[in-house]
């Protein structure tokens, strides 16, 4: 996030875009709620009618993977009003000319062919947006979850330096993560192409300041994102992998890929904490311990780098993954030497010019939001203040790009898929709690009444979802909240996975997957149809 | 006597701070904190039950290695030493490319950051990612 939660009540209009976030984060959601008490203006983009959706000031009821379309329309009725902030695009921002070009050519008319979004609701959203002092754009993997997902937030960019809705609070650009520590791992170099603080592997000067620091060469070519790893593995490149607290034979595009490339590999270490679909697949398993066994930090989605303490010792005969880690490096060779956790912060902080002012120490109350380049530094609730990295914020004119596949007559639905308030993720962890599987037990489909009744499904019924690479077995939910044509299915449940039928084609940039969009078909229960 | 330790959420990135109550070695209890937090003395649901996965009688308990098709319990030293060897082995006759590492957006930073040193500096690969776009 650009911003800090703590300012989502000090801004006049938020913008909810690809995130159900009350279900997905719920503190969030309440805060949204909060400022909508406090006289905001709240719009969400959303193909299901959520939550948030009934509150809103605009509810846009968007085809799923139509997002750059929407905004590059919201901007033509800003920059035909005249509702663009002059003084900030003349002094803090470039390339506003090439994207006025583009944009003239994106009516709201056009945009309602292509989004299903009424030209006339896209003119008030983009008027609310524009009109505000301070507006707040909110989003989630309804943005990032397709094959054009870095145009999606280029064009999300592009609107915020538009209006100026950056460097002050209440205002800005702010991805919602999903996991706890995304930031974090993102931050630390859990990256294929970048170092920690998201220094790169191909700048000769990073690799080596890294390669003194760590006594030997880094290698020097980037490495593969995870959807290119199981391709690799499929194809034998990749040998062994080393899987520690993911679960990718849930969670990834198009499983039947990933069960492929998981049995295609020679070597196999899972370390997890419970035996997890893919320690299934493993030739070694590693128990690990949980949050509560151990210390470190995390770092949340505004930033703020926290405090994990540890409540108790390791259960069993588990240990905290970076022991397993310093463990397993010793062995190899390579010795690590750090007593604790704090050791670790010390050394991130010396390499990592973000988290240069970040110790132990300073992190007992309620920890700092980096950028934090020293010890003196007081941390950063907004980014962006006088100036971005680059200089100037750069306009990059965008399209939409249709998605990888399309609807036809096998496959006339829309699925996207999405998680619920009860779980999380692929489940590994709350499907263990009694109380929440008994609110949420089973996988389910959500579908128009319109829809169901043209395919003769009732609410509860036994159906069939089917995609172009497999089908899952689930009960029907017949809902007026989802949007007609789409369907919804969440991704939490190992026996249905939504993944057997999502499609792993990828964003050329980010690799995110298009998770969001494919094309299905539904079948009652009893008759099965077609093959695969 | 229980004790009461302030620490974070482990489920979604809004970072609230939860007390964890431990009672003889055992969480009894999550509630929220009010100083020094996002979340001001609130939880949603899963935060208020953050602590109940973690004594799941389904927790793997030792290390587990696969012998003719099954698993079969084992020691830390057989296990890791079985790992170290199978890195070494293939890192010699492959290189580095031959690995693919996956790290957690639910391990802590400093794993995170360990991951992602072992992959390049132990393992010679920067094949090292987590699932953010997930
Ligand atoms: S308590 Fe709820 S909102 Fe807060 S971090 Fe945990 S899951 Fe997220």
């Amino acid at each position: 996030m650009t911003n800090s939660i703590d300012e989502i009540t000090e801004s006049q209009v938020l913008f909810v875009i690809g995130s159900n976030t009350t279900e997905q984060h719920p503190l969030i959601g309440s805060r949204i709620i909060e400022a909508i008490k406090k006289g905001a203006k709240l719009i969400v983009a959303d193909p299901r009618r959520t939550y948030l959706a009934e509150r809103a000031y605009v509810h846009l009821c968007i085809l799923p993977g139509t997002d750059a379309a929407l905004i590059n329309a919201m901007m033509n009725v800003i920059i035909n009003d005249g509702l663009i902030n002059e003084e900030f695009i003349k002094e803090r921002t470039e390339g506003f000319e090439e994207l006025r070009q583009n944009i003239l050519q994106w009516t709201p008319e056009r945009a309602e062919r292509i989004t299903g979004v009424k030209a006339e609701d896209i003119r008030r959203a983009a008027r609310i947006y524009a009109g505000a002092e301070r507006a707040m754009i909110l989003y989630c993997m309804g943005i990032t979850q397709h094959n054009c997902s870095t145009d999606n937030v280029i064009a999300l960019s592009n609107l915020v330096l538009l209006t100026g809705n950056v460097g002050k609070p209440g205002a800005g650009l702010c991805p919602l993560r999903g996991q706890n520590n995304v930031q974090g791992a993102c931050d630390m170099g859990a990256l294929p192409d970048v170092l920690s603080g998201y220094q790169k592997v191909k700048d000769p000067g990073v690799r080596e300041k890294f390669s003194r620091a760590w006594g030997v060469e880094i290698p020097e070519i980037p490495g593969l994102t995870v959807p290119e790893m199981f391709e690799a593995a499929e194809k034998g490149i990749i040998k062994v992998m080393y899987i520690i607290g993911e679960n990718p034979a849930v969670s990834e595009a198009h499983l039947s890929h990933v069960e492929k490339a998981l049995r295609n590999l020679e070597f196999l270490v899972v370390q997890d904490i419970f035996l997890t679909e893919t320690a299934r697949f493993a030739d070694v398993v590693l128990p690990a311990c949980s949050f509560a066994e151990k210390d470190g930090t995390f770092t949340g989605t505004d930033r703020r780098v926290q405090r994990l303490r540890k409540a108790i010792e390791p259960l069993w005969n588990s240990k905290p993954d970076w022991q397993i880690i310093v463990e397993l490096a010793a062995r190899m060779g390579y010795p690590m030497t750090y007593a604790d956790p704090s050791e670790i912060m010390d050394e991130i902080a010396s390499l990592t010019p973000s988290y240069g002012g970040i110790s132990y120490d300073r992190l007992e109350g309620w920890g700092i939001q980096v950028p934090c380049p020293h010890k003196d530094h007081p941390g950063t609730p907004y980014l962006h203040k006088d100036s971005f990295a680059r200089g100037k914020g750069k306009f990059i004119p965008v399209n939409y790009t249709p998605p990888a596949e399309r609807t036809d007559e096998k496959y006339p639905l829309v699925l996207t898929t999405g998680r619920v308030l009860y779980h999380y993720h692929t489940g590994t962890m709350t499907r263990k709690i009694d109380f929440l599987n008994k609110k949420c037990p089973e996988p389910f489909v959500e579908i128009n009444p319109a829809d169901a009744q043209k395919l003769g499904i009732s609410d509860g019924d036994e159906v069939y979802v089917k995609s172009r690479r497999g089908k899952i077995k689930l009960s029907a939910r017949v809902t007026g909240k989802i949007k007609q044509g789409v369907v919804f299915v969440p991704f939490h449940f190992a026996e249905a996975a939504a993944n057997y039928l999502t499609i792993d084609a990828l964003d050329p940039v980010a690799k995110t997957p298009q998770l969001k969009f494919c094309a299905v078909n539904i079948f009652a229960g009893s008759e099965e149809h077609g093959d695969s | 006597m229980t004790k009461y330790v302030k620490t974070i959420c482990p489920y979604c990135g809004c970072g609230c701070s939860i007390i964890l109550h431990v009672k003889n070695g055992k969480i009894v209890r999550t509630s929220p904190a009010v100083k020094d937090s996002i979340n001001k003395g609130t939880l949603c649901i899963k935060g208020m039950l953050a602590h109940e996965f973690v004594h799941s009688p389904e927790r793997l308990r030792t290390p587990l290695i696969r012998e003719n098709g099954s698993f079969r319990e084992a020691t830390w030293d057989e296990a890791l030493g079985m790992v170290a060897e199978k890195f070494h082995k293939i890192k010699e006759k492959y290189g580095g490319s031959a690995f693919g590492v996956l790290s957690s957006a639910r391990a802590t930073s400093e794993e995170n950051y360990l991951i992602s040193k072992f992959s390049r500096a132990v393992l010679a690969t920067n094949n090292i990612d987590h699932c953010a776009r997930l």
